[in-house]
């Protein structure tokens, strides 16, 4: 017994070695969240990471106590069995002191989710459209809207070329937004469910046909962040990324006022836009069958 | 006496040979049929995964397209959840009730062999899924509307198959639940079953309520799909966040369903082999009929994204919080059992050890998940993912192998090669740890669930993980040589087995005469 424990203990320690020395030669090792740039996102970060430490420090005590006992309690140590079958002060103890930690989390996270519920008072609204297998994006104050899909080129996905750095999480037409304002998302869902994630902005709420879901993010750092759809649509579940580009609110101004001429030269050349009619036929062909 | 001498004479003409099989009504036969068949699930499961995390070895597809890969983790889940663990579960009640209760078989011994010959018929319709156009069912073991409106006829072999298992399921859970009731020994209270029996009754009513709930829920997507209702479709007046709600009414339950059982098997070995009686009895079986409870008015944790109003999901955090005090007191009190104990470490108590430790991290996780803030970003990734593998494969399948260890020798009466089980049991946790201790951070760093391709930098960890699952599965193949070899010989055992332990089972030969307690023994 002692010789299958010292070479898996030694099987064990080599790995975590290499594992260690590999963490410092790639940066692919990310243990945590992301950080967050927007409220939401900094409260649920650190909700997160208020009860990860709270649960790792409960299950070092809990288990230390285990392991002191199989140590100490070991019959091949002369321990000789206490008979004891019950305490009934003990027992209510250890079942008063998880309930407190309890209603010690629950407090905080009550409180950080009525903000996230509380979509009042946004300062533009965003409709967001999940299909099989790409988003709309529908600028509501704005009368702009566009599809925004996957640009990865599939020579990367069946590995006939190198992979892009951010392979499957790049898009034609990313959803650009202005910084330190309050979006309101309104989402919902053509055909399946589908689910928009953003990690760094805390939001994530389900696509569903027949319902608009309402949330929002106040982005406080501009740059571009990157998220996938969370819910299983179907066979390119894997390959409808996000992407949010935050800009200031002077780019975002010209942005739009660009996309808004661009869309009233489109409705005056008369020409069918390229991107329905082939959304068209991609949610024929994906319907029933 | 005279009685008992030719009501012996009559049962020794039973048939031989497959048809012993076939047409037994002896709940040891069927209690072996069920494990036995719960293992090849589990292989078969288990083959499924190694396919996919063999694709996930790397970015980029490989093995399997995208299609392909979605068929593997749904069917996945369905024979690990349907065809592995519960008919295991089944398969211990009926080998350990009728023995611990002092019964002379299971109360309804023929819908008995009905309820476990559902199973192969049910299983193979189930796989032969992949054999028609458009392949197994592809919308996850959830089947969550309207995805699985769409697809081919596995999607309605699926749900017949799921009608059968169910069936299945509820007989068995009647048959235990009238056992229990009606089948005990004089003496033996319900104060004094032990708690293996307490925790199945508890399941076989969360079966009942349940299993009903689930099959009404693909009944009503099997209409929508052939026969033109609209229950979940929006267009049609329907509402596909009810599908969401009925399976979830059935798959919170169900996850008790699965585990419950388990605590039962670990609540017999920890006493053993710390050779001091379990600590709080009384406190245990409240704490399983409050998880019983308490596993019906949580269902809705399972969709905090939905868009459900602010006070539901304030209701159904605070709910799901709830059940860590029961489940706390149930850990306590195993540590308290080992406590100022004498313990040993056989193959059966390694494993009972490493439930605790390993469901003890599932239930850590779980709180974390019950906290709805908190779960907008864990929801619907490989945190969940690894969650509730350490619920699951920790909890209950490495409960059940435990529980295979303590009691084979008393069914083969053989005792099991010590050395390989240990083996068994360091390579298994190890390796699991190895595989779903990294998912933890692909969740947290931003991986969605049931993707066949990822993201550059999600590659590390999936490497580490794919690596994991290959030596977890691998090591499963040395169970299968250990208990073979322990059916064929082995050293013999006694009727104690082990040293001193609680039990009207070890005061029977092993292994038992194939009936057993046809005079009830008395209980003091
Ligand atoms: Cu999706
Ligand atoms: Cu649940």
């Amino acid at each position: 017994m002692s010789r299958i424990k010292s070479v898996l203990f030694a099987g064990l320690s080599l790995a975590s070695v290499g594992l260690l020395s590999m963490r410092a030669a790639t940066a692919g090792w990310a243990l945590n969240l992301p950080p967050p740039v927007s409220p939401v996102g900094s409260n649920i970060a650190s909700l997160h990471n208020a009860i990860l430490i709270i649960c790792v420090v409960i299950f070092a005590g809990v288990f230390a106590v285990m392991f002191y006992s199989i140590f100490a309690h070991r019959k091949s140590r002369g321990a000789q069995p206490a008979q004891f079958s019950h305490n009934t002060a003990v027992e209510f103890v250890w079942s008063a002191i998880p309930a407190i930690i309890l209603v010690g989390m629950a407090i905080p996270s009550t409180a950080t989710l009525i903000d996230m519920e509380n979509t009042e008072q946004a300062d533009m609204s965003v409709k967001i459209t999940g299909y099989q297998w790409l988003w709309e994006y529908e600028y509501l104050d704005h009368d702009v809207s566009y599809y925004s899909r996957l640009a990865t080129p599939s020579a990367q996905i069946n590995n006939q070329e190198t992979k892009n750095p951010h392979y499957l999480l790049e898009v034609d037409e990313p959803l650009v937004l202005p910084v330190d304002k309050k979006i309101r998302f309104m989402v919902t869902a053509a055909d399946v469910i589908h689910a928009w994630w953003m990690p760094e902005l805390g939001v994530k709420k389900d696509a569903i046909p027949g319902y608009v879901n309402e949330t929002w993010a106040l982005i406080e750092k501009e740059g571009t962040y990157r998220g996938q759809c969370a819910e299983l649509c179907g066979k390119d579940h894997g390959f409808m990324p996000i992407v949010v580009k935050a800009v200031s609110q002077e780019a975002f101004d010209a942005w739009i006022a660009s996309k808004q001429s661009a869309a009233r030269q489109d409705v005056e050349s008369g020409g069918p836009d390229p991107v329905r009619v082939e959304l068209a036929t991609s949610i024929a062909a994906a319907g029933r069958g | 006496m005279a009685i008992a001498t030719t009501h012996d004479e009559h049962h020794h003409d039973h048939p031989t040979g497959i048809m012993r099989w076939i047409t037994t009504t002896n709940h040891k036969d069927i209690g072996t049929l069920y494990l036995v068949f719960s293992l090849i699930m589990f292989m078969v499961g288990g083959a499924m995964i190694m396919v996919v995390r063999a694709e996930l070895f790397q970015p980029g597809l490989q093995l399997v397209n995208p299609h392909l890969f979605n068929q593997m983790t749904t069917v996945h889940a369905l024979v690990m959840v349907f065809g592995a663990v519960m008919p295991g579960m089944v398969g211990f009640a009926n080998w350990l009730i009728p023995m611990m209760i002092g019964a002379p078989d299971m109360a309804l011994p023929r819908l008995n062999n009905w309820s476990f010959w559902i199973l192969p018929f049910a299983a193979t319709l189930l796989m032969l899924s992949f054999l028609t156009v458009g392949g197994a069912p592809a919308a996850g073991w959830t089947m969550y509307a309207p995805l699985s409106i769409q697809g081919g006829m596995g999607m309605d072999m699926t749900i017949f198959a799921v009608h059968m298992l169910g069936i299945s399921s509820v007989l068995g859970a009647i048959n235990i639940i009238v056992t229990i009731f009606n089948m005990r020994a004089p003496g033996m209270n319900l104060t004094k079953m032990p708690l293996f029996v307490w925790t199945w009754l508890v399941t076989a009513f969360l079966l009942i309520a349940v299993i009903p709930v689930f099959a009404g829920a693909v009944t009503m997507l099997l209409m929508d799909r052939h026969f033109g209702t609209a229950f979940f479709d929006p267009a049609g007046g329907g509402d596909p966040v009810l599908f969401q709600h009925i399976f979830w009414f059935f798959g919170h339950p169900e996850v008790y369903i699965m585990v419950l059982p388990s605590f039962g098997i670990i609540s017999a070995i920890i006493p053993t082999f710390a050779r001091k009686p379990l600590f709080g009895y009384t406190s245990m079986v409240l704490a399983v009929a409050a998880i019983g409870f308490l596993s019906f008015i949580v269902w809705a944790h399972h969709m905090f994204t939905v868009g459900m109003p602010l006070v539901g999901e304030l209701y159904f955090m605070y709910a799901t919080m709830l059940i860590a005090v029961p489940t706390g007191v149930k850990i306590f009190n195993w540590l308290a059992t080992m406590w100022r104990g004498s313990m040993t470490f056989e193959t059966p108590m390694l494993f009972a050890i490493g439930v605790v430790t390993l469901f003890t991290m599932g239930g850590l996780t779980g709180i974390m998940t019950s906290i709805t803030p908190a779960d907008f970003q864990y929801h619907d990734t490989y945190f969940v993912v690894a969650h509730f593998h350490y619920t699951l494969f920790a909890g209950s399948v490495m409960g059940m192998m435990g529980g295979v260890y303590y009691w084979l020798p008393k069914w083969t009466g053989h005792m099991y090669n010590e050395t390989l089980g240990k083996w068994h049991f360091w390579l298994t946790a190890i390796f699991f740890n190895i595989t779903f201790f990294p998912q933890h951070f692909l969740g947290l760093a931003g991986m969605p669930r049931r993707i066949p391709d990822y993201a550059l930098q999600f590659t590390e960890f999936n490497q580490v993980s794919s690596i994991g699952s290959f030596g977890l599965g691998l090591s499963q193949l040395l169970l299968v040589y250990i208990v073979w070899k322990t059916v064929k010989g082995g050293k013999k055992a006694g009727n104690e087995v082990w040293d001193n332990p609680e039990g009207l089972e070890w005061t029977i030969p092993s292994p038992p005469p194939y009936h057993t307690f046809e005079t009830p023994p008395l209980v003091k």
